[in-house]
């Protein structure tokens, strides 16, 4: 028989968490910070919406582009918060998860030779979607000393002849940094005068705790030239409902639509109709959350400090990303260590990217009481391998 | 500050001043002196425990009553609401707007002793002109907290 498969996709390697999970979830009575997604539930009022929507048999196709009602309090929504004006009509498409939106927007702009750069550590997909893409990913290795921050000569030593596209992942899953106003200026300035454009990840954008989070579609000549991802899984607490959206210009939407148009169709229904009660309502119960995430932020950054464990304060996102090198094991050993010494599971830094090689990713998206549990734990665990280590 | 003290207290109020310190990112002598502060000036009123009494105990019966008053002259409905809410077994007395004008929240031991509150002391009390009374069956959610609510995590154990 032939090889069933494509080359292309054999090659590309499953995500590095699966081996992890496939061993964490066979466990009894794991303590779990290995979640990215929220611990809330989706606000009341977010789903009571969608219920009506389903007893009023919304059960239909909306159009490729989604309802023009969410796209319309999109553009609200990002006039209000990022202070950038889109056209709801020809310059935002409602996707499945900001995920889709990655896919959809690689797909709709790279040929192949198109070199992409990605800074590292950064959520799995990036690297993935431009291979499927046909691009080729190049790799930006962040720091701890910026606190993975990108700078601009990390960016203009990256950049070759055919560099198109820098992704932009901040607030950052898995380090928790963000980037400033003034930080992105920088950047954005490198990427006007070398005409490279943006793939802005802004899916935390809620979860900031320091400042509110600044687009770096909002400075001057950026618009034109990057596509604003961001969507209701993070902020809102709607992972399960798979929304997100894109913005940017009109040319790029309208490719990106039609890749859409015959994958996908559209977007969730039910989802789109609680999606605009999200947007109309959902300040308050996002304050609530983000004021939630910021206590137990706090906690974790003052038991790390009484454990003597090195982490830079990340302001952004529900994660924090501790450095593990004092132990002598990779990322991979100590979070599998841990997790058989503890029943605490924590996500190796190197899934993330292999500058994450000697940082493990924790998620405070729990209650308090289950972090309390965790953090003694996990003190527990590293006093242990500290008198262990001092014995040799 | 203070807002942040409150909305955290109202849900926890075993309060340690070192932990809350740290949650709200300040220092446990501010949240010392707002905490006295809010005390004296009557913003915080109580520390109360919210208990789950039918777990342990049938001998307690709660009952919401409608009272309809008849308004005093130069002391509105202020007069008649402390004649009633100065008795013990009153929980809370409300004005209300609409069809009725008092809503007291009642706690008793038996049902007897409720029906006995209403007949001998409230329906004599001169402004009062009726009362209707209903004996709460079931408490599924109180002071935001709902009873018997514990949902486990259903997320995927590792995600990205």
């Amino acid at each position: 028989m032939r090889n069933p498969l494509s080359e292309k996709i054999v090659s590309i390697k499953p995500s590095g968490i699966r081996k992890f999970f496939d061993i964490a979830s066979e466990m009894k009575d794991v303590i779990s910070l290995g979640v990215g997604e929220p611990d809330f539930d989706t606000p009341w009022f977010i789903r009571d919406e969608g219920i009506y929507s389903l007893e009023k048999g919304r059960t239909f196709y909306t159009s490729n582009s989604g309802l023009l009602e969410l796209r319309k309090e999109i553009c609200n929504y990002l006039k209000r918060r990022v202070d950038v004006n889109y056209d709801a009509g020809h310059e935002v498409i409602i996707t499945v998860g900001g995920s889709e939106a990655i896919d959809i927007a690689m797909r709709a702009m790279l040929d192949p030779g198109d070199e992409v750069l990605i800074p590292q550590p950064s959520y799995v997909s990036y690297e993935p979607c431009v291979v499927l893409a046909g691009g080729t990913p190049v790799i930006i290795e962040l720091k701890n000393e910026n606190e993975f921050k990108l700078t601009k000569q990390e960016l203009l030593d990256a950049i070759t002849d055919k560099t198109k596209i820098l992704v932009m992942p901040f607030p950052n899953n898995p380090t928790g940094a963000i980037m400033t106003k003034e930080e992105l200026k920088d950047i954005a300035e490198v990427c006007v005068e070398k005409d490279i454009f943006v793939l802005s990840d802004e899916i935390y954008s809620e979860l900031t705790y320091d400042k509110p989070h600044y687009s770096i579609a909002a400075l001057p000549g950026m618009k034109e030239r990057t596509i604003l991802i961001n969507g209701f899984s993070k902020g809102y607490a709607m992972t399960g409902w798979r929304l997100g959206y894109a913005c940017g210009p009109k040319d790029i939407i309208l490719q990106m639509t039609k890749i859409h148009q015959f994958c996908i169709m559209c977007a969730p229904t039910t989802s789109q109709y609680a999606a605009v009660e999200a947007l109309r309502q959902g300040d308050e119960a996002v304050e609530k959350m983000r004021e939630s995430y910021n206590q137990r932020r706090r906690f974790l950054m003052y038991s790390f400090k009484e454990m003597g464990l090195p982490c830079f304060e990340p302001f952004g996102a529900f994660y924090v990303f501790p450095c593990i090198k004092e132990f002598n094991m990779t990322s991979e050993e100590f979070a599998f260590a841990l997790l058989d010494a503890k029943r605490l599971a924590v996500v190796p830094g190197s899934a993330f990217g292999d500058c994450g090689e000697g940082f493990i990713r924790i998620s405070y998206a729990y209650s308090l009481e289950k972090l309390k549990i965790a953090m003694s734990k996990l003190s527990e665990y590293i006093t242990e391998l500290r008198a262990k280590n001092e014995k040799k | 500050m203070r807002e942040k003290i409150l909305s955290y207290i109202e849900k926890n109020s075993r309060i340690d001043l070192k932990e809350l310190a740290i949650l709200l990112g300040t220092t446990e002598p501010e949240i010392a002196q707002e905490l006295s502060e809010m005390e004296s000036e009557g913003i915080i009123c109580g520390y109360h425990t919210l208990i789950d009494w039918d777990k342990v105990t049938t001998d307690r019966v709660n009952a919401l009553i409608e009272v309809r008053v008849t308004p005093q002259r130069g002391q509105g409905f202020d007069a008649i609401a402390e004649r009633i809410y100065k008795y013990p077994e009153v929980n809370a007395t409300y004005l209300i707007s609409g069809g009725y004008d008092l809503l007291v929240s009642l706690e008793g031991k038996t049902l007897r002793e409720i029906s006995n509150f209403v007949s001998q002391k409230l329906s004599t009390l001169e402004s009062v002109i009726s009362t209707t009374t209903y004996f709460v069956l079931k408490k599924y959610k109180d002071h935001g907290t709902i009873l018997n609510g514990d949902s486990e995590d259903e997320r995927m154990i590792v995600t990205p």
